[in-house]
């Protein structure tokens, strides 16, 4: 039987199951920590830092840390909603997204933390990397520059053997998200929906339909990012 | 001596332009140009880009009628996703569009007349520039200010209720369209408490009709008298030849009413419309092939689309289009500021139309987007406020966009335009050395008749962004007006 624990976010006292991912437990507990490359039972990445807080004093990224007995948790202080704010605007900076004619806007979980911290203009020099795109496979538009290297859909989208669609090339500053071209032709509508449902931003695009939910009805119009955890604890 | 007077900027789309003015020794205008400095790009950087991003993505070249965009390229994509043209979306599906069409017709023609003609109009062409603008009329004529800031309004938010938003929404996907119209929104513009009802603003639009004629009796020998030319009008009618801003074919008259083109597949548009290139402006010169470049040149727009149309078919606009017509006893109208008439008419037209839209229950349907066999090209074409808009695009074999070209309604006046600063160039600053404000405000005028995105900036808030100067010879300047 899982061994209950507790521990403490901001002051607020929450319960959890020891070993338990830090940023799950915090959502259990209706405590919001923003993600971008962490979804909930998959093996974490740890890769985008959106979800740093601080435990015990230290910093660790609360998607690959394990909850203990008695942690005391910072999240939602002035120094993390500046550091996250900074991450945002980095990932930004470093890719070239140009939200309004990208058909994830409204459902783009990079915007939606980018109108959570208020981010108005990066501190950053734009990078304004080349960076190309494949359409080459018949069910994926794949627009590298949206890329922020989550590492979600190579975690997630595989065929019937387990083999992945996705994966990264090369290293550092030429890192990459390619497809399996003969895998992606054996990818399904379904298949192809879920990547791009996965996708936190607007890089993988599900081909020959776009823009089919109203403005109004898309996934942030009508409540921001993170909301959804903090009402159903309220 | 001879002198060449340059304003700059005047601006385009939502960009800069220039007019330059040369005089001769005799200090008569040799030549004016109109020229469009600023470079757009789009028909480039959207190669390359997903085929069903066009209708959003292009749209973002304009703020004032992104709508025209969005819809012109939706339809060249209907034909590449098998949906056909014109007709071939489900009836909720093109219904919708046309209620996004129209309340951008109606809001844009609204704001030109009301925001940026009407200063001219109501305060004097030769009035104040400090008085000489919306800010003034709000002053002094605060009724009128107040229908055009509502009727605005009025046809924004219908824009938005069919498009998602104001300005760059997403409505039309390839196919058809994203949402309908549910019986709570349509009830606020049918029983919106007043004035904010459709009754309502097809009153306005009538009023504010009733009063250009009203000033246009009082003023006939200068309406009339300015930038008079004769030209070719190109637009799009239904195929029985009724006035229709969404769809229809080609047709073309010339200025005697001959028809030079008529009953054209707009698909086909290339075999019968080139552009040339000049070396002055980024702006092309469209004109009709089979004419040829010198004499081929046509208007589009409100004056073009009412001397190209049979009839408009709504009953109050075809009353006031039968009066319009009389007027020049049923042949084509050439008078270059009937323009602001011809788009008086057209309101109340778009009035007529979204109340007719608006009772129609395909709006509450769901059936929204078709689709059949997919083919590489198509091409898109609406009548804009400003007049005809082509959009085509070609996409390769994953799907991406490999070609686009655009012809802007802007682009098609363009020698009009051209020929219209010629005409208040020679009648007003022949034989004159410095610049007066009337001389300037009558270029400015001129082109306004075409194209609001250029009033937009140079009435905003009583500033003309002009920056006139006058050089002789040898380049030394010898008078400048800067706003």
């Amino acid at each position: 039987m899982s061994e209950t624990i507790k521990f403490t976010i901001d002051g607020k006292e929450c319960q959890g199951t020891k070993g338990q991912l830090l940023v799950d437990a915090a959502a259990d507990n209706g405590v919001y920590i923003p993600i971008l490359c962490h979804m909930r039972d998959l093996i974490p990445a740890g890769s985008c830092r959106m979800c740093t807080v601080k435990v015990n004093g230290r910093n660790m990224a609360a998607c690959t840390t394990p909850a203990e007995e008695g942690m005391a948790i910072e999240n939602n202080t002035p120094e993390f909603l500046d550091i996250r704010k900074a991450i945002v605007e980095m990932l930004f900076v470093e890719g070239n997204h140009f939200c309004p004619a990208c058909e994830k806007s409204g459902n783009c979980d990079l915007q939606a933390l980018g109108y959570k911290y208020q981010m108005m203009v990066p501190r950053f020099p734009y990078a304004f990397e080349r960076r190309e795109i494949d359409a080459t496979t018949p069910k994926i538009f794949l627009e590298r520059n949206r890329c922020i290297f989550c590492k979600r859909c190579v975690r997630v989208i595989k065929d019937e053997e387990g083999r992945s669609i996705f994966a990264f090339k090369g290293r550092g500053t030429t890192l990459e998200i390619n497809i399996d071209r003969k895998l992606a032709a054996t990818m399904t509508d379904e298949m192809a929906q879920k990547a791009m449902d996965i996708c936190p931003v607007g890089c993988i695009l599900k081909k020959e339909i776009g823009f089919v939910t109203p403005i109004g009805q898309r996934k942030y119009d009508t409540m921001p990012i993170g909301s959804d955890i903090e009402n159903n604890h309220q | 001596m001879s002198q060449k007077v340059t304003i700059e900027p005047v601006t385009r789309v939502e960009g800069h332009g220039k007019v330059t003015i040369h005089l001769d020794d005799n200090m008569n205008v040799a030549q004016t140009r109109l020229h469009i400095v600023e470079f757009r790009g789009f028909e480039r950087f959207v190669q390359g880009r997903p085929y069903w991003e066009a209708p959003v993505l292009v749209q973002r070249l304009c703020g004032i009628c992104p709508v025209s965009h969005h819809l012109a390229a939706a339809k060249a994509l209907d034909v590449i996703v098998g949906a056909g043209t014109g007709h071939g979306l489900t009836a909720t599906g093109e219904k919708m569009r046309r209620l996004m069409h129209y309340g951008q017709m109606f809001q844009s023609h609204a704001l030109h007349f009301f925001h940026l003609a009407s200063p001219d109009f109501l305060l004097g062409y030769d009035a104040d520039p400090a008085i000489r603008n919306v800010i003034g009329v709000a002053i002094n004529f605060p009724e009128l200010a107040t229908q055009g800031v509502l009727m605005r309004k009025f046809g924004q938010e219908i824009i938005e209720h069919t498009a998602g938003k104001k300005i760059h929404g997403t409505g039309a996907i390839p196919g058809g369209i994203n949402k309908n119209l549910t019986i709570e929104e349509r009830d606020i513009f049918l029983k919106g408490a007043d004035p904010m009802n459709i009754d309502k603003m097809i009153d306005w639009a009538d009023g504010a009709l009733q009063f250009f004629k009203g000033y246009y009796m009082k003023n006939r020998d200068f309406v009339d008298g300015f930038a008079y030319f004769p030209s070719n009008h190109l637009s799009l009618v239904r195929k029985d030849g009724a006035l229709d801003l969404y769809h229809g074919v080609l047709r073309a008259v010339d200025a005697n009413g001959n028809k030079i083109l008529d009953d054209v597949d707009y698909q086909d548009y290339y075999n019968y419309i080139e552009e040339e290139v000049k070396n002055w402006s980024y702006m092309k010169f469209p004109y009709l092939t089979h004419i040829g470049k010198e004499k081929g040149w046509y208007r589009v727009g409100p004056l073009a689309r009412l001397n190209t149309a049979d009839f408009i078919p709504s009953p109050k606009a075809q009353k006031e289009f039968e009066i319009y017509k009389a007027h020049t006893n049923g042949k084509p109208n050439n008078y270059c500021l009937h323009t602001h008439w011809a788009r008086l008419i057209e309101l109340l037209h778009a009035g007529e139309v979204l109340k007719e839209l608006l009772l129609d229950p395909d709006l509450q349907k769901d059936d929204l987007v078709v689709k059949g066999k997919k083919g590489k090209e198509g091409v898109g074409l609406v009548e804009a406020p400003r007049g005809t808009l082509f959009h085509h695009y070609r996409i390769d074999d994953n799907d991406a966009i490999e070609m686009a070209n655009l012809i802007v309604s802007t682009t098609n006046n363009n020698e009009p335009m051209n020929q219209s600063v010629n005409f208040v160039a020679k009648n007003m600053m022949n034989g004159q050395a410095v610049i007066t404000e009337p001389m300037k405000n009558a270029v400015e005028i001129a082109i306004r008749a075409y194209d609001p995105c250029l009033s937009c900036a140079t009435h905003a808030l009583g500033k003309m962004p002009l920056d006139i100067k006058l050089y002789d010879a040898n380049g030394v300047e010898m008078d400048h007006y800067k706003s």
